[in-house]
């Protein structure tokens, strides 16, 4: 978040509270830039209006595309390449062949989950964010209002609407 | 958020916390210098490692005649071993996953020591199959690397081929897994950080986590899913390492009933390692509100269940010998507990099928120093366990002639003191370097079941009105 943008921060110290501000400030017309907690807080997300995520779908994805390289190498080297008889099997030996495929499909879900998760949320070693206060990682809750994005009401009236749904502080940044 | 909560459940977090509270008794001990009993038992866990090295090395340099491997006896102590610490690396998944998936709320407060136990201990396994291997700069053979013998594939038949994939997988995800629940942990640190020193690690290593709302609805997912796969995972593991025995046409090996009768058996000795851990880890870094009587009276119940599956399994074991008619395979169960290593095989029975039964008395499982006098006597058992399954099998083959007994050497007994110094040292390292508890998770389960909580909020919260 680049320092030019003006933001107004309202800090609670409850979770419930803050999942009941969300909802008090938006039926205001004002409109949440995001909010930070220190836990995950469920429904939360959907209050503040992001969309679901799809984070599901790449996972499903990145662990068809696992089973599909490990049957691939496995049938390659074992049926095409070198073919050798081992206890009399076929060479497409397919039952002999879960083990692999299954760590092969877990990996590839595991790590391409992952990096699709750092990458999706801007997380990577290195990088410094402009944080809005320091206690969202011990006990405050933030809601962060972009002053720019709600020409409509005045920066009083959001800092008013802030106030009367509990936040203990209500500070700029 | 606060969840609807039976009165009649027990408080996960003790002591009326708040959440600013556990922030401040978790990271006290990442922050503060190392302390006196710190120092004394890092200190004794790298001499350990060290001399554990030296007879590494020398077997890696020597070769492993060094062991006391005889022509009949061609696994021992290493595969046990081996065995031992794999099965004792399942429980770190098992709690973070497997419980996750249950919605057990208590495994909050030791998932993270315990992935962290699952970690090294695979570590530990780790070395052993590389030792066993005789030559460890080979290890690569193992993998399905083109090559200049005419591209000679791996084997994907072999069940040594799929313990190279499963645990060497096992490993990259539990690591993975661990890793990730730490990083907003990592964050609360780095937000604290008062030298530069740490500001500038945690903050790398924490990625540049904020805390918004997106961040964590995503983040629940990848949990979620992480979870979901790991429980098959953690499954395969050890199912995938019984096979490494049972597709064998060695008698006493050759059992359908191995996959099942390991995972129950790698279970119960990982939740007894985990207890030894949380007993001593408690006490050193005064963690009696977050890890309670109540957590210990959880993980004794799974001790219970799962030690009496591994006593069904021994009993069916032997029953199934002598039901087959196979003469080999009775004669198998009747030298093991009657032969010349009827003392290992008592030394199981006892230790695993009857010791686990008497937490069935509420106040011999809720009692501190028998909880953790019995975690041990479990782990003493399934080494023993693991010890029968191979030697005993094998030190009376088809050809009476060949007969032979197993002494280990100093190198057999210095290669497992390595694996202990191994993993003692990284554990201490973690334990001072790495918060110990889910301080995230902690906060997120503690309104809706710490009764405490609420009541001191409003109480405040009446003050200022």
């Amino acid at each position: 978040m680049s320092s030019t943008t003006n933001y107004i921060l309202g800090v609670y110290d409850d979770e419930d509270e803050v999942l009941h501000a969300v909802s008090e400030v938006k039926s205001k017309g004002i409109k949440i830039e995001d909010v930070f907690t220190p836990f995950p807080i469920h429904g939360l997300d959907r209050a503040v209006g992001h969309e679901r995520t799809r984070l599901p779908i790449a996972a499903f994805l990145f662990g068809v595309l696992g089973l599909t390289c490990a049957l691939s190498l496995i049938s390659y080297t074992m049926v095409f390449d070198w073919p050798m008889i081992i206890g009399g099997k076929d060479f497409f030996a397919l039952p002999n062949w879960i083990p692999v495929s299954f760590e092969g499909t877990v990996l590839f879900t595991a790590f391409g989950l992952v990096t699709t998760f750092c990458i999706s949320n801007n997380l990577y070693p290195g990088n410094q964010p402009d944080l809005l206060d320091l206690r969202i990682t011990d006990d405050k809750f933030v809601m962060a209002i972009n002053v720019d994005k709600n020409k409509k009401v005045s920066a009083d009236d959001i800092k008013k609407a802030l106030k009367d749904s509990g936040a203990i502080e209500v500070n700029v940044k | 958020m606060s969840h609807v909560v039976s009165p009649i459940r027990e408080k996960l977090v003790t002591g009326g916390k708040s959440y600013s509270d556990v922030t401040h008794d978790i990271c006290k001990q990442v922050e503060g210098e190392p302390t006196k009993e710190w120092k004394w038992a890092f200190g004794i866990s790298s001499i350990v490692f060290i001399y554990g090295a030296y007879c590494l090395f020398y077997t890696w340099w020597q070769g492993i005649g060094v062991w006391g491997l005889t022509k009949t006896v061609g696994w021992a102590w290493d595969i046990t071993n081996f065995v031992w610490w794999v099965g004792i690396g399942h429980a770190g998944t098992l709690i973070s996953a497997v419980l996750l998936l249950f919605r057990q709320k208590w495994r909050t407060s030791i998932n993270r020591s315990a992935e962290a136990m699952t970690i090294f201990a695979v570590l530990c396994a780790a070395s052993f199959i590389l030792a066993h291997m005789g030559r460890p700069w080979l290890a690569h053979w193992a993998l399905p690397l083109p090559n200049a013998f005419g591209s000679l594939w791996v084997n994907f038949n072999s069940p040594l081929v799929w313990d190279v994939f499963a645990i060497s997988t096992y490993l990259s995800v539990s690591l993975l897994f661990w890793y990730m629940g730490l990083v907003p942990d990592l964050a609360s640190i780095r937000d604290r950080a008062t030298t530069k020193g740490r500001k500038f690690w945690y903050g790398l290593f924490s990625l540049g986590w904020t805390g918004s709302s997106k961040t964590w609805a995503r983040y629940e997912y990848m949990s979620l899913i992480l979870a979901g796969i790991s429980t098959p995972l953690v499954l395969s593991v050890h199912t995938i390492v019984s096979m490494d025995f049972a597709t064998s046409v060695i008698p006493g090996w050759h059992t359908t009933i191995f996959p099942p009768y390991f995972v129950a058996g790698a279970i119960f000795s990982g939740f007894a390692m985990v207890q030894t851990l949380l007993l001593i880890t408690r006490v050193v870094f005064k963690l009696e509100d977050y890890i309670t009587i109540e957590h210990i009276e959880m993980m004794n119940i799974v001790i219970t269940v799962t030690g009496s599956v591994v006593g069904i399994a021994y009993l069916t074991e032997f029953f199934i010998a002598w039901y087959s008619g196979v003469e080999y395979e009775s004669y198998a169960f009747i030298n093991r507990a009657t032969g010349p290593y009827w003392w290992a095989y008592w030394m199981m029975m006892t230790c695993n099928v009857i010791s686990p039964q008497l937490f069935w008395s509420k106040a011999i499982r809720t009692n501190l120093m028998v909880s953790f006098f019995l975690s041990i006597v479990v782990n003493v058992g399934m080494w023993f366990e693991r010890f029968v399954i191979i030697v005993t099998s094998l030190h009376r083959d088809y050809l009476p002639s060949s007969w032979a007994m197993f002494s280990p050497t100093m190198y057999d007994i210095g290669d497992y003191i390595f694996s202990f110094g191994l993993f003692f040292t990284l554990f201490f390292l973690f334990a001072k370097y790495l918060p110990v508890v889910n301080m995230a998770e902690v906060k997120s389960v503690m309104k809706g079941v710490s009764s405490n909580f609420p009541e001191k909020k409003k109480a405040t919260k009446k003050t200022e009105e």
